[in-house]
């Protein structure tokens, strides 16, 4: 019996309290981010933002998430019920399933997979079907253009996002998330890296259809895009299904350009705060410039957005790979694969 | 294989879109991505307005000026003011004349502040509109203040302004004038400059002097195309013979030229505004005929004369002599003008209503075939269409 236990029920039991332990925080600070978001814009926006929900409005997600939660699920007649359920569904669970791989500190992950980041890389480009779904099952114009931007939209920008992770691949010579940390221990690859991390990073804009990138649901435009016809939870789902991706892809630019959970110097004041937070502080610089860039720029166009993927960050990119493969072999630098 | 048959398909674009600026429905063929015919849709707020002017007497029919183009009601409420004292052939005293400029200058800017925030909203750039409307929020404070209603002033009554502005107003508009020049730049720090603004409006929705001309344009609409044609300079009205200002034009006539012309005119509005304040006379503010403008509160507690004065303008009105005029002012989005005819009645016989927005609406099928979904909602901002004046 308790062989059953030890090698069997505790190490799932184990594992489920891991992913408990992860994924509670992330739903957290999702909810916080959309609070921050307001705030944030709003001081922008020389407005308050939220202050009435409990104190400083601190409540208000809860009172978000708790009105959602309570309306009634509207299904359009002329929509494909199973997979009008199931798009918000699969948004949600995929953005939280990237997770898995997401180091927090030394040693300190859900899964140290040797092939993390093209893990990650592959569940971020699963989202597209969510949205594709949507718009599809919805059975309106509105979330069909959306849907189509969409899946245009992240296919062009993920191969770009594919060459720049390949230029820092080649600087740690591994796939596994944690060694591609450990290699930033003398020096972050944003200052060698500077601008393919620029590029990554407005890459991610594009990838969580954020502004000025939003086309899917360009407002102006498409109402609402894909998400046009979803109401209570199903909207909810897919609200925080792009709250949480964007927390990842902060994360995901945090880990390949900026270290991590090391410490800026590994000297003592810097030390002293530990790892997660180091990583909670970057994620949360990479999310403020998202909230940033929200707040200042004006939209794309549709096929301006195409260009500036199609013509600009891929022979970019292309070129980063190129340049950084040919310094590496030329100074003799490529890192030994393990 | 059977042959299919690739159609365009229509959208049905508003009323109830958030870039339809109010209740502008078009009917867009599509062709993917692109509009292949644009076929916009009116009347989803006609009220009747003209219709019910004519049940009214004259003094009554302001009001509704104020409810055709409700960004800048003022200016509305000019046009009517200045056809009526056409028809009566009164002059209007000069202290009157400043301050209804200063009140349509500050209609302008109300009215260009709301135009470029919420086209700046519909190319995607949200912090422009929250931005103007702290600054329309004080305007508005003024125009309560001078006539007690933010929006609906009811300010400019035939004969001259309703009341005198408060003690103090003055220095306050003086004040915000001063600082507003600040504001602008801020604003345009968003926006002139901005890679994305200029991608997205440089070259969009081009109308040519030709088609301004063909198409009965007038406004900022017109002179983005390269035409200096102003109202308050080929056939001034009030004080505008006496002030200084520059009528700023475009070149290109594209959505970005609109957009830079309306920024300069607020500039010139600004220049106007401190000239108003700075030359303005005293004296009465409405003309000294019992007959049309009302008589002081205090009077009637007196004079009998005042009393039946107050009795008769406010129930029967005064009686306009027969005849007709087409009185035009230089409205923010262009020509507004009222065409009245008088049978010497005192209500009007007919009060036709010439509004720029109604001209402007008719260029959106041009402009946009052939556009992107995205370019059809920035041109729809950049010709500043409101539905209170074009559907009456």
């Amino acid at each position: 019996m308790a062989e059953v236990w030890d090698i069997y029920l505790w190490p799932l039991l184990w594992t489920a309290i891991k992913i408990v332990a992860i994924v509670l925080p992330v739903l957290l600070s999702v909810a916080y981010l959309t609070y921050a978001e307001r705030k944030v814009i709003g001081a922008m926006q020389m407005r308050r933002g939220p202050n009435i929900v409990g104190p400083f409005g601190l409540l208000q997600p809860m009172a978000d998430g708790l009105k959602l939660f309570l309306k009634e699920t509207i299904i359009p007649s002329g929509a494909n019920r199973v997979v009008f359920m199931i798009a918000p569904m699969l948004t949600f669970i995929l953005a939280l399933v990237a997770w898995a791989v997401i180091p927090f500190d030394q040693g300190m992950v859900l899964a140290d997979i040797n092939v993390g980041i093209l893990y990650l890389f592959a569940i971020s480009s699963l989202g597209v079907y969510g949205i594709l779904m949507a718009g599809w099952a919805s059975n309106s114009r509105y979330a069909f253009l959306g849907a189509i931007r969409s899946a245009a939209q992240m296919v062009s920008y993920e191969v770009s996002m594919g060459f720049i992770i390949i230029t820092v691949l080649l600087c740690v010579g591994s796939l596994n998330l944690s060694d591609i940390v450990l290699a930033q221990k003398g020096m972050w690859f944003i200052i060698p890296l500077f601008p393919m991390a620029v590029i990554f990073f407005i890459s991610t804009l594009a990838e969580t259809n954020r502004h000025p990138f939003d086309m899917p649901e360009a407002e102006a435009e498409l109402v609402a895009g894909y998400n046009v016809e979803y109401s209570a939870m199903g909207f909810a789902l897919f609200f925080l299904g792009e709250y949480a991706n964007m927390i990842l892809m902060s994360a995901m630019t945090s880990i390949l350009f900026l270290g991590g959970w090391l410490p800026p110097f590994d000297m003592v004041p810097f030390t002293l705060i530990p790892g997660p937070l180091w990583l909670a502080i970057k994620i949360a610089f990479c999310l403020f410039i998202f909230l940033w860039v929200r707040a200042t720029f004006p939209r794309y166009r549709y096929d301006q957005l195409m260009r500036l993927g199609w013509k600009v960050f891929l022979p970019l990119s292309l070129a980063g790979v190129v340049v950084v493969a040919g310094v590496l072999v030329a100074f003799d630098l490529v890192p030994n694969a393990g | 294989m059977a042959q299919t048959e690739i159609k365009n398909y229509n959208l049905n674009f508003g009323p109830q879109h958030p870039a339809a600026h109010g209740v502008l429905r078009m009917v867009l063929e599509m062709d993917g991505e692109v509009i292949d015919r644009c076929d916009p849709h009116i009347g989803l707020l006609h009220r009747g307005t003209e219709k019910l002017i004519e049940h009214k007497t004259y003094l009554q029919a302001v009001p509704y000026f104020d409810r055709l183009d409700y960004v800048a009601p003022q200016n509305q409420e000019h046009a009517f003011a200045l056809a009526t004292e056409k028809l009566l052939g009164i002059e209007v005293p000069p202290r009157a004349q400043y301050i209804r400029v200063l009140f349509a200058e500050i209609g302008r800017v109300l009215n260009h502040l709301l135009n470029i925030t919420s086209y700046a909203m519909d190319v995607g750039a949200m912090t422009p509109m929250l931005w103007g409307f702290e600054e329309r929020e004080v305007l508005m404070e003024f125009c309560e203040r001078v006539s007690g209603a933010r929006m609906h002033m009811n300010y400019f009554r035939p004969g001259g302004v309703s009341a005198d502005m408060p003690a103090g107003l003055n220095d306050d508009i003086n004040l915000w004038a001063e600082n507003f020049v600040q504001f602008m730049d801020d604003l345009e720090t968003l926006l002139t400059e901005n890679r994305i603004f200029k991608q997205r409006t440089v070259d969009i929705g081009v109308i040519t002097a030709e088609q301004c001309f063909d198409w009965g344009f007038s406004g900022p609409n017109i002179r983005a195309s390269g035409i200096a044609w102003d109202l308050r300079k080929s056939q001034p009205y009030d004080c505008y013979r006496d002030l200084e200002f520059d009528v700023p034009i475009g070149k290109n006539g594209d959505c970005y030229d609109r957009y830079v012309v309306r920024i300069l005119e607020m500039r010139e509005s600004l220049k106007l505004i401190h000239q108003c304040l700075e030359k303005m006379p005293g004296g009465p503010c409405k003309v000294d005929d019992q007959k049309i403008s009302p008589p002081p509160r205090a009077a009637m507690k007196s004079s009998m004369e005042a009393l039946i004065h107050h009795f008769k303008l406010y129930t029967e009105g005064y009686h306009v002599p027969t005849g007709e005029t087409y009185t035009a002012v230089e409205a923010p989005k262009g020509e507004f003008a009222v065409f009245l005819v008088s049978d010497g009645s005192n209500k009007p016989y007919r009060c036709k209503i010439r509004a720029p927005g109604f001209a402007h609406l008719q260029a959106m099928e041009f402009l946009s075939k052939g556009h992107m979904l995205a370019d059809a909602v920035a041109n729809i901002g950049s010709i500043d269409v409101v539905f209170g004046e074009i559907d009456r």
